[in-house]
């Protein structure tokens, strides 16, 4: 096996739905409204006839909309059938590995122009659906039997992770709410506000129903509320935990030597990585994921480069504590020091790391099947300093997507360059 | 190849009241849940292996919006419950829910702690079916 693709290959065009809950909207229409934005992207245009192929990241439309074989209802409804059409399924790593399919395919010689999408619409079923729907990317045999839900496992693998280096419930908050303030400068994020601003929205809710008015001194007060945030499974809160979203999100990739012919500035995909794993219970230890590290490893080493040349990173935060865990995992951190790093403000905005620009899953929205191609869009804006009030300031290089699948039963990893 | 190494057989087990896994019959290595292939050699040289069920806590979490199975078996919010993994004392780790502790102060559920196995029953006659569970030594 090569550590290097056959031949390169670049990104010239993304674009996403916004994430959120949208009655009556369906995947396609949301497809629809990423893939148009995607089109319009593209510097100097593209004729949609120049496509080669269409892959697609998605779940569970099956269970969440009764909906099977959407990878060419998705082709058809963006006007690219009769196009070889691909559904690509590893739970919430969908997309990541739709990407890489995207990307081996192009690299294979294949095909030169591909587009990936990923696409989920979940607020159709009730709240205890969505969760079982969500359960069956565990084991179903062995570890939904005993009681686990996806809060629960990444819970159980906080209550790990605090006991071996000395974090805290309160760490994870940080996490929440620096996401909260990177994704309320996110136009598409699904909860981009602040959490002050939420804090401020829900006193004047109660003020306008003649409630009493609830008083909070800080925001860590608010988290701390087990009204207002309440536990899902300790130690982790409601707002420690990513939505429940609609979403859709499309890029365009096509080989390196036809990249100036769509723009000036295209992005190269310069490393990448995955790996499989069994059930949590299954790994040597609980408060790192293993899959992660390897495909970390691999996306490194085919970048010929360090964790330390990352300027920034979009990592799978489905739960906080999972943040932290990946920047231990990706080494940014050393091991046990990620929480520090987090409480400090090192993955903030401002600090030396930045990880979530976007919001991350947290505030952006988590549709599930989308999410892997939503941190690659961001990856794009960023690098081409394209993404407006959010955009990180500076000369940006290299920007990094994590994105897991279950609790780390897959997970994929991408560098992107600007070599411009 | 008949695999009689199934969920099937380990589920009848637990209805049982008895803890099995597999054991490579080459090399000692203990699997739990049971597994046909030896996944760190491949041998398909496996034999059926009792734990005692005993081991330390290495995980857990107080779930409050349960499944809905465990909604079905009485938990929700006001009634949340323990669930964990447990590293069993000849090396495999395994999931079940964690009896005997305090839901409501997790602070004085510790990582490290001993747990034994124990069997929850649910559903009656021919519906009746044992689950994993570990409680305090």
């Amino acid at each position: 096996m090569s550590s290097k693709l056959a031949r390169g290959v670049a990104l010239v065009g993304a674009g996403m739905s916004k994430f959120g809950a949208f009655k009556g909207k369906s995947s396609r229409d949301l497809f629809v409204e990423a893939f148009v934005e995607m089109l319009e992207s593209v510097d100097k245009g593209i004729d949609p006839k120049e496509i080669n192929a269409l892959y697609v990241g998605n779940y569970s439309s099956d269970l969440f909309e009764g909906q099977g074989h959407i990878a060419p209802i998705m082709a058809s409804w963006t006007g690219l059938s009769p196009l070889p059409a691909v559904r690509v399924e590893d739970a919430c790593a969908s997309a990541g590995v739709a990407v890489r399919e995207g990307i081996l395919a192009v690299a294979s010689g294949m095909y030169d122009v591909v587009v990936v999408g990923g696409v989920e619409k979940m607020t159709d079923l009730p709240i205890e659906k969505v969760t079982d729907t969500l359960a069956t990317a565990a084991d179903v045999q062995y570890e939904i039997p005993a009681g686990f839900t996806f809060p629960g496992f990444y819970a159980a693998m906080a209550t790990s992770y605090m006991a071996a280096y000395g974090a805290t419930p309160e760490t994870f908050m940080k996490v929440g709410i620096k996401n909260h303030n990177n994704g309320a400068m996110n136009e598409k994020a699904q909860f981009g506000a602040k959490i002050s601003t939420l804090m401020e929205a829900r006193r004047q809710s109660a003020i306008k129903k003649g409630l009493p008015v609830p008083e909070w001194d800080s925001e860590m007060d608010f988290m701390h509320d087990d009204r207002a945030n309440p536990i899902v499974a300790w130690p982790m809160r409601l707002y420690d935990c990513s939505p429940v979203s609609d979403g859709a999100a499309v890029v365009l990739l096509v080989s390196e030597d036809l990249a100036k012919k769509y723009t000036d500035h295209p992005i190269y995909v310069a490393g990448m990585g995955q790996a499989s794993d069994g059930a949590l219970h299954d790994r040597p230890v609980l408060n790192s994921i293993p899959s992660a590290k390897l495909a970390g490893e691999q996306a490194y080493r085919m970048a010929g480069i360090t964790p330390q040349d990352i300027d920034f990173a979009e990592v799978h935060d489905c739960f906080t504590v999972a943040e932290v865990i990946a920047s231990e995992d990706l080494g940014f951190f050393e091991r046990g020091k990620g929480w520090i790093a987090a409480e400090e403000g090192v993955t903030s905005r401002e600090g030396a790391k930045p990880i979530n620009l976007s919001g991350g899953l947290k505030s952006k929205g988590h549709p599930v099947g989308a999410s892997g191609v939503g941190q690659v869009v961001e990856v794009f804006k960023q690098l081409r300093g394209q993404a407006g009030p959010r955009q990180k300031p500076g000369q940006l290089r290299f920007g990094l997507t994590h994105n897991v699948g279950g609790t780390g039963q897959t997970c994929v990893v991408h560098i992107f360059e600007r070599r411009d | 190849m008949d695999n009689q190494f199934t969920h099937t057989a380990f589920s009848s087990y637990l209805n049982e009241h008895r803890l099995m896994g597999t054991r490579n019959k080459a090399d000692g290595s203990l699997y739990c849940p049971p597994r046909p292939i030896d996944p760190l050699n491949h041998s398909i040289d496996m034999e059926w292996f009792e734990f005692k069920g005993l081991g330390k806590l290495e995980g857990f979490t107080i779930v409050y919006i349960g499944s809905t199975a465990m909604i079905a078996a009485g938990y929700d919010r006001k009634n949340p419950y323990c669930v964990g993994i447990v590293k069993l004392d000849e090396g495999p780790m395994i999931s079940g829910l964690i009896l005997g502790v305090d839901v409501f102060h997790p602070e004085t559920i510790k990582i490290g702690a001993r747990f034994n196995a124990t069997y929850v029953d649910r559903g009656e006659g021919e519906a009746k079916k044992s689950f994993l569970a570990f409680e305090p030594v």
